[in-house]
């Protein structure tokens, strides 16, 4: 199981696309594997005939767990073939690099030394050892303060033993706004932590009890991201304060542009796209409004050094996934452009790498490409707006007093309002309109 | 006391018996189809002299490794002396435990012996002494070479057997050599058995190539044992005609013509020629022997090499008794 | 229910036993009219008689190898060594003969006896009167190593060590003898060699001791239950073979361990029990293993200062169970 994503431990195969006996080429996609934050395709590392399916669809495992063998017909495997879930390994399949130490439950403090039985407990009981005071020379957390704590906390709800899915993962899409700080917090090292010892943790929304079916209706199980976008959303809302804001953009410049310069990009195998001057012109805004690009740390904004766009594109009914192109700022039309196209494509094919769904500090959501006029989106935490393009249409509208027609796009901007207020919020966007309606 | 010459007989057969197994073992180590071999090759009329003035089954012994005459004399068998040289299953003394020649007979009351030299020394003296305070009329043999006799086990123990009367018998078998070192770097006496009027008890010097004078003397001392007079220390004058083991080669520290000199005076061969000039032994009854334990060694060879090894677990253990014999 | 001090009570065993099974007799230096130097026998040569409580000469390595020969006879001794710091000579015997005779023989031969010292320092008696030895012979499997603590335990363990078909070493903490009263139940009981005995249950820290450290262990538990320590002690009683499953059930609960015995630390037995909870019990140490002994000199130095300096005490062992308490 190959490592997807810096701090991802485990994913699920969904789908082995050959079968025990198979003969595989080098490089033949053989299996698809899913983790909360990516979908992707696994290549053969060797020729050969696939000898034995280890993990089955559906099962989620350790990443570095051997999946399978590949080999020549009629060898004998060395071992049983018994699954061994590792945390770390090399794998016979693995094609990416897996990193050398085990995954080290990140705590936003230094927990000191922690013995063999404190382990354990902590493990037996989910405890997070980041919330327990030590009692033990140099404060070191003893074994009575780990069953102290689960005592004390008995009365609480127990967190039950979730399924992968069911779990919010750590990728950007997915990451608790806490733990994203951590993440951050290690991308901006001069940046001194002032996140609480506690973490901040939203309040928890009232369970609804489950709808019950009746007669005739179909039950369809969610896919695993169809699961974490739901955890997601429903956490954004819980977390961000929504406000959306709405303008009204005159596209013809840039409509009169990409008719101009369709044919050239084609010729250097691009598709300019809309999306891509909607991209390039966040950009100018963003530097110029650094406050929209930046995480809400409690008491205190992080602003983002790096302009890493994402741009959320539909899997159809598999879900959505946010490709980011990496700091934008420092890219021409073309190469944004680039990056659109390939990033999308890639998108849709479940060819994207781990980290290129990773690091975005704004989001674009392309929602007038299914005809949307306006909308109000939800925020990608742990950013703090996003900015929603309807669907160009030609308008009637009043320039200098008389009637014209052009072709009108609303710009619908959810932002959060702890870090924006409704003017800064507005001038970011007059900024976007700015850009695009002068666009030469 | 005159021996009947039926009982002559049987000395001489025991002998040969034991020469004749002593020599199939030395036969084996050099053809590399066993590993060990300690002989008792030269001192079978010590031994059976002594082995004949005993009662099997009432007397004990606490032997030492050079005594497998006497041990055939008290019941172990060829097939049971193979089993240990092969260190095969059911070998009685250890069962494949312990080396070759370490010898112990639970059924014949021969005590188990180990290879710290001297220590049976006290264990017999220790017998003795459980003997004399049960009202036991048995006596217990113990034998050793001159060399050990250097132990301060001998001493211990022999003077345990002096200060409380036991009934101990304890025959050093002399045979000039503990392993490379003569006698006379051994002790600065000429012999052993002058060391018996030190502890407080008899000591005898004897011809341990002389069957019957081996008999006489262990038989005198058996006697007064069992009237509760206590120990004699009698010292066998005999000779190692081979190397101390398998693994020694004694070309480095003694001449060949030293060694001829004394096979000249073998024991076996000397008591031959004796029942020879005395009309006892025809040649026909000598053939018939030599065939007879002929076959019997062959058997035990044929038996030893068809055994089975022991298991795994049978090495590791039981390691702790559960139950132990009480007098 | 009777109270006495540990002598009486290892007397009364032994009187008890010898009246029990005519088999059993004592022998050792000054066992006799003397009674001991310890008077550990005193009054027994007059009941029992010169046959059965025998003054042996001043030979420790024949007191064991007689007792070795005596109980291979079927005889039951009580070896009496001195002071265990003159055990050495015996050593051959105790560990190439005694120990092994039962493996070695292939279960033929056991040998049922018990082998007493007095051990231990803190009696003025310098580099050999003090010494602790329980290390040597607690690593050779095929001997029995029993430490009792208290009266009532020394008693039971006494009479299951004369009854016990194998090899005993029953080391008595001698500065313990008239020190250490307690009660001890009328009528006729033994306590099995092997467990361990939990004498006070506890749960911040579980403390592991033999001798008279383990009195002093429990006196030191009860000073520091007042500052709210709660501390669990066991006596091991038995170190050979090891109580293994109540000293890791202990350490299991408590989550720290402490081995407290006056031998010289390095190599002395704590490390064997730290090893075993540090291998079996990992996942329960909320602490470091450690021990607490004596420091690593060639013996107990005579001078008053020096030697309370050497000696492990209530203070010290208190000191070692708040310093684990708190970590």
């Amino acid at each position: 199981m190959p490592q997807l994503g810096e701090s991802v431990v485990e994913g699920t195969v969904s789908k082995w696309l050959k079968n025990e006996g198979d003969v595989i080429k080098e490089y033949d996609p053989i299996m698809e594997v899913a983790t909360d934050k990516v979908t992707t395709e696994v290549t053969a590392s060797a020729s050969g005939t696939l000898l034995k399916i280890l993990i089955g669809e559906g099962i989620t495992v350790a990443a570095g767990t051997l999946l399978g063998w590949i080999g020549q017909q009629g060898e004998v495997l060395a071992d049983s073939g018994e699954a061994v879930s590792h945390a770390v390994a090399h794998t016979p399949t693995s094609n990416v690099q897996l990193p050398t130490s085990n995954f080290k439950l990140q705590t936003s403090k230094e927990l000191g030394f922690i013995s063999p039985v404190v382990a354990k407990l902590a493990a037996e009981h989910k405890v997070d050892l980041a919330q327990i005071n030590g009692t033990g020379i140099n404060g070191r957390i003893t074994k009575k303060d780990v069953l102290a704590f689960v005592e004390s906390n008995q009365d609480k709800a127990k967190v039950e033993e979730l399924a992968p899915w069911e779990r919010p993962g750590d990728g950007d899409l997915f990451r608790p706004p806490e733990l994203q700080m951590m993440q951050t917090q290690l991308q901006t090292s001069n940046f001194k932590s002032q996140i609480p010892a506690q973490s901040v943790q939203p309040p928890q929304p009232p369970r609804a009890p489950a709808p019950q079916p009746l007669a005739g209706d179909t039950t369809m199980p969610l896919s695993q991201m169809r699961k974490s976008i739901a955890e997601h959303m429903v956490r954004s809302k819980h977390t961000s304060p929504h406000v959306t804001t709405v303008f009204e953009v005159d596209m013809s410049k840039v409509t009169a542009h990409r008719e101009a310069n369709k044919a050239m990009f084609a010729r250097d195998g691009v598709n300019l796209t809309f999306t891509a001057y909607l991209i390039a012109a966040i950009v100018p805004a963003l530097k110029a409004y650094p406050m929209a690009n930046s995480v809400f740390a409690g008491d205190s904004l992080l602003l983002k050094r790096d302009i890493n766009i994402g741009m959320a594109v539909s899997l159809g009914d598999d879900g959505l996934i946010v490709p980011v192109i990496k700091r934008a700022d420092e890219k021409s039309l073309l190469a944004i452009v680039r990056d659109v196209n390939d990033l999308a494509s890639r998108a849709r094919s479940k060819q994207l790498k781990p980290d290129e769904t990773q690091g975005g500090t704004f989001t674009l959501t392309n929602h007038g490409i299914s005809g949307s006029l306006f909308a109000t989106p939800i925020i990608n935490q742990p950013q703090c707006g996003i900015l929603g393009a309807g669907a160009i249409q030609k308008r009637v509208v009043v320039i200098n007093d008389a009637i014209a027609i052009r072709p009108m796009m609303y710009l619908s901007f959810a932002f959060d309002h702890r870090v924006l207020d409704g003017a800064t919020a507005d001038y970011f966007v007059a900024k976007i309109k700015e850009v695009l309606e002068g666009w030469n | 006391m005159e021996l009947s010459n039926e009982l002559m007989l049987e000395m001489y057969y025991a002998m040969l018996r034991s020469r004749r197994l002593d020599e199939r073992a030395w036969v084996l180590h050099r053809q590399g189809k066993i590993v060990f071999h300690i002989s008792g090759m030269g001192h079978e009329a010590s031994q059976v002299g002594a082995a004949f003035a005993l009662q099997v089954g009432k007397d004990w012994l606490s032997p030492y490794y050079r005594d497998l005459a006497l041990m055939l004399c008290f019941g172990f068998t060829p097939r049971e002396f193979m089993l240990s040289l092969y260190g095969k299953q059911g070998e009685v003394s250890s069962g494949a435990r312990q080396m070759p020649s370490h010898f112990g007979l639970r059924r014949a009351n021969v005590i188990s012996t180990g290879a710290p030299v001297a220590t049976q020394i006290p264990h017999a003296a220790g017998i003795g002494l459980g003997m004399k305070l049960r009202g036991a009329d048995s006596v217990v043999l113990t034998c050793i070479g001159e060399g050990s006799t250097s132990q301060g086990e001998w001493y211990e123990g022999l003077n345990w057997a002096a200060v409380h009367k036991l009934p101990v018998i304890c025959i050093v078998q002399n045979n000039q050599y503990a392993i490379s070192v003569p006698a006379h770097l051994q002790m600065a006496i000429a012999n052993v058995a002058d060391r018996a009027a030190a502890f407080g008890m008899p000591g005898v010097v004897v011809d341990g190539n002389d069957v019957l004078a081996m008999y006489h003397a262990v038989k005198e001392a058996v006697d007064r044992a069992r009237k509760g007079d206590g120990p004699t220390l009698i010292e066998s004058k005999t000779y190692r005609p081979v190397p101390h083991s398998s693994d020694d080669d004694d070309r480095s520290y003694r001449t060949r013509e030293e060694v001829e000199q004394w096979k000249k005076r073998d024991p076996i061969l000397r008591f031959k020629n004796h029942l020879e000039e005395k009309k006892i032994l025809a040649t026909k009854i000598n053939e018939d022997y030599e065939s007879k334990i002929r076959a019997e060694v062959d058997d035990a060879q044929k038996f030893a090499e068809a055994a089975p090894y022991p298991t795994i677990e049978w090495a590791m253990g039981p390691v702790y008794a559960t139950e132990a014999y009480h007098a | 229910m009777p109270e006495m001090t540990l002598i009486e009570a290892l007397r009364q065993a032994m009187d008890e036993e010898l009246a029990r099974d005519e088999c059993v007799f004592i022998t050792g230096e000054d066992v006799g009219p003397r009674g001991g130097v310890f008077r550990a026998t005193q009054g027994l040569f007059e009941k029992y008689g010169a046959k059965r409580i025998i003054d042996s000469p001043l030979a420790e390595l024949s007191i064991v190898g007689i007792g070795i020969g005596a109980a291979l006879y079927g005889m039951r001794p009580i070896c009496e060594i001195q002071f265990a710091d003159f055990i050495f000579p015996a050593f051959n015997q105790i560990l190439n003969e005694g120990a092994r005779m039962f493996y070695r023989s292939g279960g033929e031969w056991a040998v049922p006896m018990v082998i007493r010292a007095p051990y231990g320092g803190g009696v003025g008696g310098g580099l050999y009167h003090s010494q602790s030895v329980e290390s040597f012979f607690a690593h050779i499997p095929g001997l029995k190593v029993v430490i009792p603590s208290n009266p009532k335990d020394a008693k039971g363990l006494l009479k299951s060590a004369v009854r016990d078909p194998n090899p005993v070493i029953f080391l008595e903490p001698k500065k313990g003898y008239r020190l250490i009263k307690g009660q001890v139940p009328e009528g006729e009981y033994t306590i099995p060699i092997g467990p361990a005995n939990v004498s006070r249950e506890g749960s911040d820290l579980s403390v592991y001791a033999y001798g008279i450290m383990h009195h002093y262990c429990l006196q030191a538990a009860e000073k520091i239950a007042s500052e709210g320590i709660s501390v669990e002690v066991i006596d091991i009683r038995t170190l050979l073979p090891l109580d293994k499953t109540t000293i890791l059930n202990s350490v299991k609960k408590t989550g720290k361990a402490l081995i407290v015995h006056e031998d010289n630390l390095t190599g002395g037995y704590g490390g064997e029990i730290a090893a075993i909870i540090a291998d079996e019990a990992f996942t329960d140490l909320d602490a470091p293993v450690r021990r607490l002994g004596a420091p690593d000199i060639p013996g107990v130095p005579f001078s008053h200062p020096l030697q309370d300096w050497f000696m492990p005490n209530v203070e010290k062992i208190a000191t070692a169970m708040r310093e684990l308490a708190n970590y």
